[in-house]
């Protein structure tokens, strides 16, 4: 008989809310929840099944026994790891105090339970792989509203308008929200798409910008001059609620649209019909804040303009706009029971990172990873012994692999819990392999919205290899520690049933639908309520933010035009694809059927002054002379100043047969980068690697064959 | 007449390839045939914006198919709704449907040794369901028309 298993993707990290179909321990279906995403999945989704069924991942615990990153392994008992992994935990406590441990994880849903275990340890260094992603737009929601960049969801489907910066919205995909897009294109509704590149989102754009790399901070200060001076945006709403907006009128004089189109590269008829238009949607425009935008080094300034367009706009809370999510309490419903109220002392130590210390401007949840590395290597504030990588992998994610590698070295514990080979776990002393999504259970999260919502994941099949579930390893390592109390649990239905006991919901309620309904009908939307929930010092949307002028930053930053690469050289920037998600899914069997390798997109003009023909090897030679060889796409489509390639590729993994060394990293050829952190908002700058290109010794000229 | 037809709304396609995957998934399919496929031309600027749209092929389940008749065990065989399958306790991997199909589309199942090609996931058609890559296309571009439909839109 065939059983339905209502679950979440583990995929990617959006977790799109699925339907399994199983009989006898095999998957016969497996769908988007057809009550949330009428059946739809992305390939990646699809591709579930196969990265169940493929051996090239960790089959059981591993424990290092020879030199990091030489690839010899000692297949060993969970026991034996997790007793080897708490052995060495306790004696970095003792010699270098609790704190000396930090864990990172890749965010989402689920940190309450690894932040619990840190913290039950006595380490206030927990934190995720954010500074190499969404750092900046998080700062700057912060810094403009006092919300996180969680703090709005965005009524795509009902915008007249939807202005996307490199937010490749349809290839870096979540499912519902691609299709939000398409509905709103559908409804007549207007995209503007400004990148280096042309992108699978700006295919389907009605207006399209390709700009210079590194000005998209000036296109915007252009756009608010223009809005501005035409006076078209919402008094009401800025007399109500916005601080110092006198101050953004005088910066912003000399940023005409006329200098935002020179800078830019693009032309003046374009940016001025552009805000034209805007001037006319409004409100029901949204200018998306940006996900990924460890970019530039005015990133963060180019997030908080896009802010304060949607500002502008005076979008938020209007259909169409930017809403703010609704969360169990506003239905009534009290929250889940946290992991974290079982940790009696919360750590009072300084963080490693000094997040909240020397950098009172930063959120101190889960900090900035790279400053960890800096302590590893300094001893200071205090020194960093051990690292706990929670499906996280630091090599992939951040800059400069081998200057990671040089920061390790000092430490006495390296552990990797992953489904798969992660770089990093490659080179730790312990390999955890976590079951993967469709074997796993996991604890019950709450998702926002207009209809708030706890869901869970359900395993649809039992393990088949020898891995474990993180819920079970997080108790059983507490166990070895000597606070297994703080995780009152023995099986996830205990826990499941201990996370529900103050909401009322029962697990009944999640049978039908995969989900439990906290509302029939969704929350209405309701301006008048903004006041409370705008959360900086000031309780207005601050222009002038006090947070920033408080740690010395300006909130409002003169522009700076960006270095323009020498001759024969170029910025590397990267970015996605619907087909893969990052590093994590390269070695899957039918996901590198589709998408093998990554190639090198080059401008026409740019490649033929080089020599280099579509399909030709290139070198891609980084400052400090490490190079990268891939292919070459010659294209019109792509900025003469930059190249760009699909991240994640080039992994150097052997046991990943399919994707040892298959295409390019970017990431190794960011020598230098690791610490080049925007002092204002955290995230890492990404795009500010120069590389020289040149057209491979490898193509072949000759056959010698015999 | 052939009474099924699959149709991509190009406009909404997102070139995201999930329809090949929800195919193969759905089969249970190794790595090697790929029943479905999404194609697109090089961008070209219309109107300043560099654009081009997507392509859906699968199998055309001809009227009146070259692979039918070429097939030594009877085993590619025409539905009379116009299906075109294979009757995989027949097929014995000669592959002769290949070649003689104009589009080479029935492909070799390496695990089966066996042609494999799309059914337009008849087993799913006949219980009422549709076909994996309508079902689970990540846009709900791709969608499944049954012909009276057409004729009553007329
Ligand atoms: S799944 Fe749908 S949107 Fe994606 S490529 Fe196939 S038809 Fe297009
Ligand atoms: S396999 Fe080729 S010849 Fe046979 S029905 Fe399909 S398209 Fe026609
Ligand atoms: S109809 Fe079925 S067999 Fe044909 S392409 Fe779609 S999923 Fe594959």
């Amino acid at each position: 008989m065939r059983k339905t298993v209502w679950s979440m993707c583990g995929m990617c990290s959006v977790r799109c809310p699925i339907r399994v179909e199983v009989e006898n321990g095999e998957i016969k279906w497996i769908e988007g929840n057809p009550h949330l995403l009428g059946g739809a999945l992305c390939a990646k989704g699809s591709a579930g099944p196969a990265l169940v069924a493929d051996d090239e991942r960790p089959r059981q615990p591993l424990i290092r026994k020879a030199g990091r990153g030489a690839g010899q392994w000692e297949e060993v008992s969970w026991y034996a790891a997790l007793d080897y992994i708490a052995d060495k935990m306790k004696k970095i406590k003792e010699k270098h105090g609790a704190e000396a441990m930090m864990m990172s994880c890749r965010g989402g849903p689920f940190p309450d339970m690894f932040k619990s275990f840190l913290h039950g340890f006595g380490s206030p260094n927990f934190t995720n792989h954010d500074s190499g992603c969404g750092r900046n737009v998080h700062h700057a929601s912060k810094s403009v509203y006092g919300l996180g960049r969680k703090g709005f969801i965005y009524d795509i489907k009902n915008a007249k308008h939807l202005v996307l910066f490199g937010r490749n919205i349809l290839a870096a995909l979540r499912i519902a929200e691609a299709n939000q897009v398409m509905d709103m294109l559908e409804n007549g509704g207007k995209l503007t798409y400004v990148d280096v590149r042309q992108s699978m989102t700006g295919i389907k754009a009605t207006r399209f910008f390709q700009v210079r790399p590194g000005t998209d901070y000036a296109f915007l200060l252009g756009t608010i001059h223009g809005l501005i001076k035409k006076e078209a945006y919402d008094k009401e709403f800025i007399e109500r609620y916005v601080s110092d907006f006198d101050k953004l009128v005088e910066f912003i004089e000399p940023y005409t649209p006329d200098w935002a189109a020179k800078e830019c590269g693009v032309k003046v008829k374009g940016i001025k019909d552009f805000i034209n238009e805007v001037a006319e949607d409004r409100p029901k425009v949204i200018f998306h804040p940006g996900w990924m935008l460890s970019r530039y080094r005015d990133s963060f300034y180019a997030s908080r303009a896009l802010h304060i367009l949607n500002v502008l706009m005076g979008n938020i809370e209007v259909e169409g706009g930017q809403l703010l999510p609704k969360t169990p309490g506003d239905c009534g419903v009290k929250g889940l029971r946290t992991l974290g109220s079982m940790v009696s002392e919360k750590p009072t130590q300084e963080r490693a990172d000094q997040v909240g210390t020397k950098y009172t401007h930063f959120d101190k949840g889960p900090g900035l990873f790279h400053l960890f590395y800096k302590a590893m290597e300094t001893g200071k504030p205090y020194p960093v012994k051990g690292l706990i990588c929670y499906r996280h992998d630091p090599f992939n994610c951040f800059p400069d692999p081998q200057a990671q590698k040089r920061a390790l070295d000092n430490c006495d514990l390296l552990v990797s819990i992953d489904t798969h080979y992660s770089e990093f776990g490659w080179y730790s002393d312990v390999i955890l392999p976590e079951s993967t999504y469709l074997e796993r259970d996991s604890a019950i999260v709450a998702q926002k919205g207009n209809k708030p919502r706890f869901i869970k994941r359900n395993k649809a099949l039992e393990p088949r290899l020898d891995t474990k579930p993180m819920w079970e390893i997080v108790k059983m390592l507490a166990d070895r520690l000597g606070f297994g109390d703080n995780f009152p649990y023995n099986s996830i239905e205990e826990l499941w049933k201990w996370q529900l006991e103050p909401t009322g919901v029962s697990l009944e309620d999640f049978d039908e639908k995969g989900y439990a309904e906290l509302t029939d009908t969704p929350i209405p939307i309701d301006q008048e309520k903004l006041e409370k929930n705008i959360k900086t010092p000031s309780g207005k949307i601050e222009i002038i933010s006090k947070v920033l002028t408080d740690a010395g930053l300006p909130s409002l930053k003169e522009y700076e035009s960006p270095l323009k690469p020498p001759k024969g050289q170029f910025r590397l920037v990267f970015g996605r694809t619907a087909v893969h998600a990052h590093g994590h899914t390269i070695n899957n069997p039918l996901l590198h059927e589709l998408m093998p390798d990554n190639s090198v997109w080059i401008n026409k003009r740019a490649a033929s002054k080089l020599g280099i023909a579509e399909g030709d090897l290139v070198d891609v030679i980084a400052h400090d002379g490490t190079t990268g060889v891939i292919k070459a796409h010659v294209t019109d489509f792509i900025h003469a100043e930059a190249i760009y390639v699909v991240h994640g590729f080039g992994r150097q993994v052997p046991l990943q047969t399919r994707a040892y060394h298959s295409g390019m990293s970017d990431q190794k050829l960011q020598g230098g980068l690791l610490q080049d952190m925007d002092p204002a908002g955290g995230g890492l700058c990404l795009c500010e690697s120069i590389v020289t290109v040149l057209r491979s010794s490898k193509n072949p000229k000759r056959r010698v064959e015999l | 007449m052939n009474k099924y037809m699959l149709y991509l709304d190009s406009k909404r396609c997102i070139g995201c390839h999930g329809c090949e995957v929800h195919c193969k998934t759905n089969k249970g399919l190794p790595v090697g045939p790929i029943l479905c496929e999404i194609s697109h031309d090089p961008l070209k600027a219309v109107r300043g914006v560099p654009r081009t749209e997507f392509r859906f092929r699968s199998c055309f389940h001809c009227e009146d198919p070259f692979c039918v008749p070429i097939c030594p065990t009877k085993a590619m065989i025409k539905r009379d709704d116009g299906i075109v399958y294979i009757d995989q306790d027949k097929c014995v991997g000669c592959m002769a449907c290949a070649g003689a199909c104009p589009w080479n589309i029935p492909q070799m199942n390496p695990e089966t040794g066996k042609a494999v090609k799309c059914d337009y996931c008849m087993d799913r058609l006949d219980i009422g369901l549709r076909p994996a890559c309508v079902t689970k296309c990540t846009t709900h571009a791709l969608k499944l028309v049954t012909m009276h439909e057409v004729t009553d839109s007329k």
